[in-house]
């Protein structure tokens, strides 16, 4: 998988957790505004790769890289990333507000408060603001989760399962807010087990199975075909590859 | 979304992250009211098993109050990391162009200011209970306080840290911290018996020099340490 102007870089990419390796030496190679839907079943290891592709578990072996900065990075490299993950990030105790403002001060956004008006809107949970986020249901709250991930306007967004728990309202939410991302340029790498999400906005999709991408496929001008990527994902999930 | 930012400011995060926590416990109070009502029973058991006959209150007083800062101390640094690992707000802290060390910081302020207030419940009623002289040797006392509790806060905050990333935080965290307390315990038990006893403060000054020291160890070998303790 590569792209002729790279953003996000993984090259050989390895980890390992104790004896066992969970990711196999993984490359690819994501340009500004694309954005990579990977699948696979459970324990394929595309979580371990994400938090891999965002610096917050240094490979056994290979390199990552965005924009030319090898992550983890300095700080102006990790404010180039946004990550979104079934878990919410998010402290129960604190108000919708609280925690949006809390992640956009930690990322230096110098105007906090219009930073922080703008992703609640976008997300559309302005009317909760002042809500604790452990008062919310679960769909709200990723929502929440989404909006502190976005509300610096990261270059690199990693989303983990990001549709868990979402209504037909938050998805629709949700994709907006990263197909605008996406124009915007930025790049995006989505985890999700279903087929029609993780496709809406990929540009390039892999399947993932023991550490490894046993299944790529590029742009659709590149013969991306959602109906052969289709069978090949449901024959590995069915155990027929 | 924002195109403005700042650089990163190690104070500026610190504060933060402290005043995040401080938050979080002032809305839950979880964490401070179970150590004050650790404290406060603690108090009353030493009162009610003492008998002055044989041990005088100024000679009990100092280590009294002592376990009870530790103690109480540690349950609020159990806490500490907890908050940010329940649902990996970690994960997006460390994601941030904050600094591990910041990070760091910050928690041990938050933790600071708890054990603080925990001690200023604890040390009154101490002298209440114990029927304790208040004369202008308490100042001196607080001002141990205050200085074993920045000790006790850089070792726990480390160790919370290390703890909450397993199955046993609770159990794992005094079993670690307990015997790096030690070094900071002994000298803040000896400088306060020293005070409350107004005996000469030349008494008192090897005893504060040894907690200084030890603080600017502590403090400092803790921060380098601690971004260590994230890697997975």
């Amino acid at each position: 998988m590569s792209a002729t102007s790279d953003a996000l870089v993984a090259h050989g990419v390895s980890r390992r957790f104790g004896p066992r390796t969970v990711v196999r030496e993984v490359s690819l190679a994501l340009a500004d505004g694309d954005c990579l839907a990977l699948f696979g079943p459970n324990g394929a290891g595309k979580t371990t790769l994400l938090r891999l592709l965002g610096g917050l578990l240094r490979p056994h072996g290979g390199t990552v890289t965005l924009h030319g900065h090898t992550l983890p990075g300095d700080a102006d490299t990790r404010r180039l990333l946004g990550v979104v993950s079934h878990k919410s990030m998010l402290y129960d105790a604190l108000t919708v507000r609280e925690n949006v403002t809390f992640a956009a001060e930690c990322q230096g956004v110098r105007d906090v408060r219009s930073a922080v008006d703008r992703v609640l809107d976008l997300l559309l949970v302005r009317d909760r603001e002042h809500q604790p986020v452990r008062a919310l249901s679960r769909g709200l709250q990723q929502r929440v989760s989404v909006a502190r991930a976005l509300v610096h306007g990261p270059r690199l967004v990693l989303c983990d399962e990001p549709y868990t728990g979402l209504d037909d309202v938050g998805a629709r939410a949700l994709t907006g807010a990263l197909r605008a991302l996406k124009a915007a340029g930025a790049t995006v790498v989505l985890i999700t087990h279903n087929l029609s999400e993780g496709l809406e906005l990929a540009t390039h999709a892999a399947i993932m199975r023991d550490g490894r991408f046993v299944h790529e496929a590029g742009r659709p001008t590149d013969g991306f075909d959602l109906p052969s990527f289709a069978a090949h994902y449901r024959a590995l999930i069915a155990g027929g590859e | 979304m924002s195109t403005g930012y700042r650089s990163p400011s190690f104070l500026r995060d610190s504060w933060r992250i402290a005043r995040k926590d401080l938050r979080i416990e002032f809305r839950t109070r979880s964490g401070f009211l179970s150590a004050s009502v650790f404290a406060l029973l603690s108090v009353a058991i030493f009162r009610f098993s003492w008998d002055p006959t044989a041990v005088r209150s100024l000679d009990l007083a100092p280590g009294v109050l002592w376990v009870i800062f530790t103690f109480s101390g540690l349950l609020g640094l159990n806490r500490s990391f907890g908050v940010e690992h329940a649902d990996r707000a970690m994960d997006a802290l460390l994601a941030s162009p904050v600094s591990r060390e910041a990070i760091f910081a910050g928690k041990a302020l938050g933790n600071l200011v708890f054990v603080l207030g925990v001690q200023a419940l604890a040390l009154p009623t101490v002298a209440l209970f114990f029927g304790l002289p208040l004369g202008p040797g308490w100042l001196a006392v607080v001002a141990v306080a205050v200085l074993a509790a920045i000790g006790l806060v850089a070792v726990g905050t480390l160790f919370s840290a290390i703890a909450s990333n397993t199955r046993l935080a609770e159990m794992l965290l005094p079993m670690l911290a307990l015997p790096f307390f030690v070094p900071v315990l002994i000298p803040a038990a000896q400088a306060t018996a020293a005070m409350l006893a107004e005996r000469p403060l030349a008494d008192a000054v090897p005893w504060l020099k040894i907690l200084g020291a030890f603080d600017i160890v502590f403090v400092a070998a803790c921060t380098v340490a601690f971004p260590f303790t994230l890697e997975e």
